[in-house]
């Protein structure tokens, strides 16, 4: 952090970005600073970025509304139907009004046609609990009580940081059972952002280190032929240059910190207790490159007062007088230092990316050290290169004017220090190459290869060299060795000749045949798996091809170039953008997300260049790393580490997406089933809407009957065990596309609250064409028939979930019985007592009187039992679902994995059978 | 590498700035309780074919003896209906259904007779039956107040107002609204003609053809020492021909917890209705209830069903455990046992055929 302290002395000074103090900063090494204040309010970097968080809606909420809409229609449908036959039914002569059935005279005097409309209402009233408002109740407690669970979740907690996963959005949970595309950051997600020096290379000479007591040594390189050291002079002046040129700052014995107390903000800080010492620097790279001079014996003391100390291997304390720092900027992609030493040399540092090295330093060096550095990022390493160059002078005086000039320039400021630090970092010679790793996450390639194995495409989006990248994705086993991989890069698309838009397309057709049309036909939709068999593609672009692609020259081609890009993309198992800038990340995402069949999206992310992305996407993530919260604060959920991913997808988002589409179901299920029989009763008593069920019933169904067993299960409910579920990542793609609450499920549910709704009433309407069902001769009323149907219902559709439960802890017992239980409670107790409230005692003492008739009773059970009975055939026929039982011994998984390929082959009905034979021992 | 080394310098600053909101963030460990990590014991019943295949023989063996007793059952009561709505000019009760009028005094009576070809053994049942009769018709079904009828004062005077268009006439109307208004008035008597001809009156007993709940608690007289002294400021329905106080002379039957009344205001579900009017006791273990022979019905017809196309029937039933005659859930029992076995039989039946092939070519492998 740059604190600018304002000298005595009136010399002019300019003010640029390193003397903005951010919001949250803390005073060090000083009492007071004066400053001004700017970029407040509105005009904050907060406030502009803020973006104004667009609704996430979940792919579930969708099909609710649809499913909605044809709720509606047959609402409306039933009214009308109703109304119709009702008028058709009163013109017949003596059927609407009857002497026994007089109408008032207010009735009398109302027009026909306001009449007709209030009947059309009162039917919509009557029918209207099918449509399941209090679905949404439920659903917002599914997901709001659900979410808990990944918060809970102690494999989600880490103990470096003290932290388990964090939950900003609880609508998104069962979209996590659905994502079909990931894209993730690669830097801090799927590496740790934890650097390492690793090796480097001076004058073309390898250097690795590889343990303690030898210090530095030399390991036999391709390029070295003769086991041999660069000369001791080009190896300190190379330590010296690592250790002057960067911006890091040493943290005294940090004292006042605890190391617990992780200050997010001061990020970049690696408190070592053994060494007593702590870098701040803003990328770790610049710690990693200090911390490996230091192990070879050049450390960086601290900067006072513009003096750069350094202990040299001989432990003598050297000092150099900062000049001047070039700063590090993306569009150079290199810094520079340039330091006055002891003896009154001038000598300027320069470190960056190698394409930006190369062509400033004399080309006769260049090749040396190019082997190494390309070698190094195959490897995975990033990879940066050291130059110097002595000054003289007149050079420096030069050099000097020129960037105090351009530095008070009070117009285009910034071109003018461009072209002095381009005019000063020229003519550098070129002394070595750095080699830094970025380990991998913990379990990385694990995670990867699980959520490819869900049928998760996976897509790696990096701001990273393409080698780097790809070595990333190797490691990762995105690509594997047989992986075939195209690429769609600078270097790919600059052969000379061609142009570079022609060589584009020319290349996206090729590749678009080889991956898209020579492909076999991939059944679109629920069966999306590629099998192993077929040629495995991997997809590399990179940020410049992209903006190509994105903006062609000509508009007319825009949606070919597109298409094309898309249908390769989604035929690769896996795809890395390289050199990607934030917004084109979030480009990336949202063309994937607005393709054909709109495919759901999550991105991952740890940093804020991934917040843009994070919020494009259906689901983001955020990974809890070491770059801050920005990420985390956008994301809709946050998790520790990547390899918490596999869980949260394939075990969370799995049983989630699983309860909440049964839910979604079985609520709309319930209402059909629970409004039917009223329909149709509306056929045998004049189309008078005269309510089937007493008003209280009607009111309790969904708020007492039978919502708590629902509720139960969308929270308990594991069809199958975590376990199984983390282990077999294909299950994943058995609700792929929204699986469970496709029109054919939906069907398969309404059909069945037909079939049920048909059952109860007609079940009940023959038993009534003899109402005399007590033993004592005596006969049961309207209010009765309502009653038997309704206590079928409450039975028959909370057995229909506990037939479908498959996980039945202590509280889906208590529930499901519990709402039995109390059904029958409240009815006796409704029925009991003359409540002086009641205008009418319509239900006084009808349950007792209806369990006092053995008829009753045996309608109940069989239409119980015939309702259920199509669910229990659909069981036997039915494919078993993989593995269920958590006790699973673990020896037989083995067995159990070949077993299951086995048995897909074989026909449905008897693999129900063999498999039974089988787990039952 | 520069581009995101770039990112996460911007980043680094940015950070900077959530100090704030970041801090707050909890740092405990999530409980490790069987509930919180989803790992609460549980009962994973596995339905499959062999579980569920027991069951289906396990039903139909339960269901089909249940259904042929019921089967049974209900063929072994005897049950006569017989029509007087008088709509054929055949039908003695013709004249009567043809000139009916509300303001007549005199009561019209007709006779039927009929032939019971067998004897009903034990207590039989009198109903009389409606049809297209719409009780459960919304506008009449809650045209009642319950409170009047369980003897409040207050809805006396003042019926509810759901009993409009039967409220008031002139004086308030007790017991109010459509249904007790349309409540059935035909008398029934039951003659048996001896082989030698002679007329005997067959004993009908009126009680205990209501609900208990409803004879004793639900409705009620309102307070007072006289009936007739109650009832005195309020008017009887339309269309009775006697005000409520005089339904019946025994004073436990009478006003508002008159059986008859009681069991006309329990509305019927459907059209078409049997209610239960009069019970005939056995007498002895030795005589039919109701011998072989010739019977006369004389109705006292007062209640008119042509105008809305309804049919009146008296019926005689003998009554089971499981209530009058209805063959409905016997069929339903046998059928649904039926099925079941037989899904059963056919599922067992591709079980070992394909199981069996299934293992040989597991062995080949």
């Amino acid at each position: 952090m740059h604190i600018y302290k304002a000298d005595q002395e009136p010399a002019v000074r300019s003010l640029g970005p390193e003397n903005l103090l951010l919001k949250g900063a803390t005073l060090k090494n000083t009492k007071k600073i004066n400053g001004v204040a700017v970029y407040t309010g509105m005009e904050t970097k907060m406030a502009l970025n803020y973006q104004g968080k667009s609704q996430k809606r979940s792919a579930v909420e969708k099909s609710i509304n649809a499913f909605l809409l044809v709720y509606l229609c047959i609402l409306i449908s039933k009214a009308v139907v109703c109304t119709t036959l009702k008028y058709v039914w009163q013109s017949k002569d003596g059927q609407d009004e009857p002497w026994y059935n007089q109408k008032t005279q207010k009735e009398k005097d109302t027009n026909m046609y306001v009449k007709m409309f209030t009947d059309f209402l009162s039917f919509m009233v009557l029918f209207n609990f099918i449509i399941p408002v209090s679905m949404y109740v439920t659903v917002e407690m599914q997901k709001f009580l659900g979410s808990f669970f990944i918060t809970w979740d102690k494999d989600f907690f880490d103990p470096e940081i003290q932290e388990g996963a964090l939950v900003n959005t609880s609508d998104l949970n069962e979209e996590l059972g659905q994502v079909e595309y990931v894209f993730t950051d690669k830097t801090g997600t799927l590496t740790q952002n934890n650097m390492e020096f690793i090796e480097c290379c001076i004058d073309g000479f390898q250097y690795r280190h590889r343990d303690e007591l030898d210090g530095f040594t030399v390991t036999d390189g391709p390029v070295s032929k003769l086991q041999q050291k660069a000369g001791l002079e080009k190896e300190e002046l190379f330590l010296r240059a690592l250790c002057l040129c960067h911006t890091v700052q040493v943290k005294e014995d940090g004292a006042e910190e605890t190391p617990g107390d992780q200050v997010d903000g001061v990020d970049g800080m690696f408190p070592q207790p053994e060494e007593e010492r702590c870098f701040i620097a803003s990328s770790p790279d610049e710690i990693a490159l200090v911390k490996g001079a230091m192990r070879y014996g050049f450390t960086f003391l601290g900067l006072e007062s513009k003096n750069m100390k350094i202990k040299n291997r001989q432990n003598d304390i050297e000092e150099y007088k900062l000049l001047h720092v070039l700063n590090f900027d993306p569009v150079r992609r290199r810094m520079s230092v340039i330091v006055q030493t002891k003896s009154g040399e001038t000598l300027l540092f320069c470190k960056g990316a190698d394409s930006s090295i190369f062509p400033r330093v004399k080309p006769e060096e260049v090749e040396r050290i190019r082997l190494h550095v390309e070698r190094n990022a195959t490897e995975g390493y990033r990879t940066l290169c050291v130059a110097f160059k002595q000054l003289s002078a007149e050079e420096y005086a030069v050099a000097d004017t020129g960037l105090r000039e351009a530095r008070l320039a009070l117009q285009d400021r910034e071109d003018k220090l461009m072209a002095i630090y381009n005019q000063v970092e020229t003519g550098m010679s070129l002394i070595g190459a750095t080699a830094v790793e970025d380990r991998l996450q913990e379990e990385a390639a694990e995670t990867m290869e699980a959520l490819q194995g869900a049928g998760i495409k996976v897509w790696v989006l990096t701001g990273d060299k393409m080698e780097t990248a790809k070595s990333t994705c190797y490691a990762c086993r995105l690509f594997q060795r047989g992986t075939e991989l195209l690429e769609l890069t600078v270097r790919t698309l600059e052969d000379g000749r061609t142009k570079r838009e022609d060589k584009l397309l020319e290349l996206l057709r090729d590749y678009h045949r080889r991956a898209v049309q020579d492909a076999p036909p991939v059944k679109a939709g629920v069966t999306r798996s590629w099998s192993t068999a077929n040629q495995e593609y991997g997809f590399i672009i990179d940020g410049a091809t992209l903006s190509l692609l994105m903006n062609p020259p000509r508009d007319a081609d825009a949606c070919l170039y597109r298409n094309l890009f898309l249908q390769i993309c989604q035929n690769s198992t896996a795809v890395l953008c390289c050199r990607m800038a934030p917004l084109q990340k979030a480009q990336i995402v949202k063309m994937v997300k607005n393709s054909k069949g709109s495919p759901i999206t999550l991105s991952i992310g740890d940093g804020a260049n991934d917040v843009s992305m994070i919020l494009e996407a259906h689901v983001g993530i955020g990974v809890k790393g070491k770059e801050g919260r920005q990420a985390v604060r956008n994301s809709d959920y946050a998790i520790p580490k990547l390899k918490h991913l596999k869980k949260l997808l394939l075990a969370h988002g799995h049983l989630y997406y699983v309860r909440i589409a049964h839910l979604v179901q079985y609520f709309f299920y319930k209402n059909l089933c629970f409004i039917l029989p009223q329909f149709l009763y509306q056929f045998f008593c004049g189309y008078s809407q005269q309510p089937l069920y007493d008003a209280a019933y009607l009111t309790m169904y969904n708020i007492c009957f039978t919502s708590m067993p629902i509720l139960a299960y969308s929270l308990l409910e594991q069809h199958m065990a975590i376990e199984v579920l983390l282990d077999n990542a294909t299950l994943y793609r058995q609700i792929a596309k929204n699986a469970m609450l496709r029109w054919r499920p939906f069907l398969y549910w309404t059909v069945l609250g037909i079939f049920q709704g048909l059952m109860f009433f007609f079940g009940v309407r023959f038993l009534f064409s003899n109402p005399a069902l007590q033993d004592n001769g005596q006969v049961f009323g309207n209010w009765s028939y309502g009653t038997i149907v309704f206590t079928v219902l409450v039975f028959t559709v909370t057995l229909k979930l506990a037939l479908d439960t498959r996980h039945w802890t202590w509280i889906n017992h208590f529930v499901i019985w519990g709402s039995l239980a109390f059904y029958v409670f409240f009815s006796f107790f409704w029925g009991g007592i003359i409540w002086p409230f009641l205008k009418q005692q319509r239900l006084y003492f009808v349950f007792a009187n209806m369990l006092s008739s053995v008829s009753a009773w045996l309608v109940i059970i069989i239409l119980i039992l015939l309702s259920l009975l199509p669910e229990l055939l659909l069981v036997v026929l039915r494919k078993p679902r993989g593995p269920h039982s958590r006790q699973k011994k673990p020896g037989q998984s083995n067995v159990g994995g070949s077993h299951s390929s086995q048995s897909s082959a074989r026909p449905l009905l008897m693999r129900t059978f063999s498999d039974e034979s089988n787990s039952v021992k | 590498m520069a581009a995101s080394y770039n990112a996460k310098e911007e980043d680094g600053h940015l950070s900077g700035s959530s100090g704030l909101g970041g801090t707050a963030i909890r740092t405990r460990k999530p409980d490790n309780t069987a509930f919180k990590q989803q790992r609460l014991p549980a009962w994973q019943p596995i339905l499959t074919a062999g579980t569920v295949l027991p069951a289906f023989f396990v039903i139909g063996l339960i269901f089909i003896p249940i259904g042929i007793g019921l089967f049974v059952t209900s063929n072994n009561i005897k049950e006569i209906e017989i029509e007087y709505t008088g709509t054929e000019t055949s039908s003695p009760c013709f004249n009567c259904s043809h000139n009916f009028s509300w303001n007549s005094t005199t009561p019209c009576k007709c006779v039927l007779s009929f032939f019971l070809d067998q004897p009903f053994e034990s207590n039989v049942f009198m109903y009389y039956g409606l049809s297209n009769f719409y009780q459960n018709h919304r506008r009449y079904v809650k045209s009642r107040d319950d409170s009047q009828l369980n003897g409040d004062l207050n809805s006396l005077k003042d019926p509810s107002k759901e009993c409009e268009p039967y409220r008031f006439n002139e004086k308030p109307i007790a017991p109010c609204g459509a249904i007790a208004n349309s409540m059935f008035n035909d008398t029934l008597d039951l003659f048996y003609i001896d082989p030698n001809g002679t007329k005997n009156p067959i004993p009908l007993i009126k009680k205990g053809i209501a609900w208990w709940t409803d004879k004793h608690v639900k409705f009620r007289n309102p307070a007072g020492s006289n009936l007739t002294a109650v009832f005195r400021d309020t008017a009887k329905p339309v269309n009775w021909l006697k005000p409520v106080y005089e339904l019946d002379t025994d004073s436990e039957n009478n006003g508002f917890i008159n059986e008859d009344f009681i069991v006309w205001m329990r509305t019927a579900a459907l059209p078409t209705f049997r209610k239960l009017y009069r019970i005939i006791q056995k007498k002895n273990n030795m005589t039919p209830t109701l011998p072989r022979g010739n019977y006369t019905l004389e109705v006292t017809y007062n209640y008119p069903v042509r105008s809305f196309e309804g049919r009146k029937r008296m019926i005689l039933s003998t009554i089971s455990w499981m209530g009058g005659k209805n063959p409905f859930l016997g069929i339903a029992y046998i059928t649904v046992g039926s099925i079941c076995f037989f899904l059963g039989v056919v599922l067992l039946f591709i079980h070992h055929k394909y199981g069996n092939r299934n293992n040989s070519s597991d062995i080949s492998n």
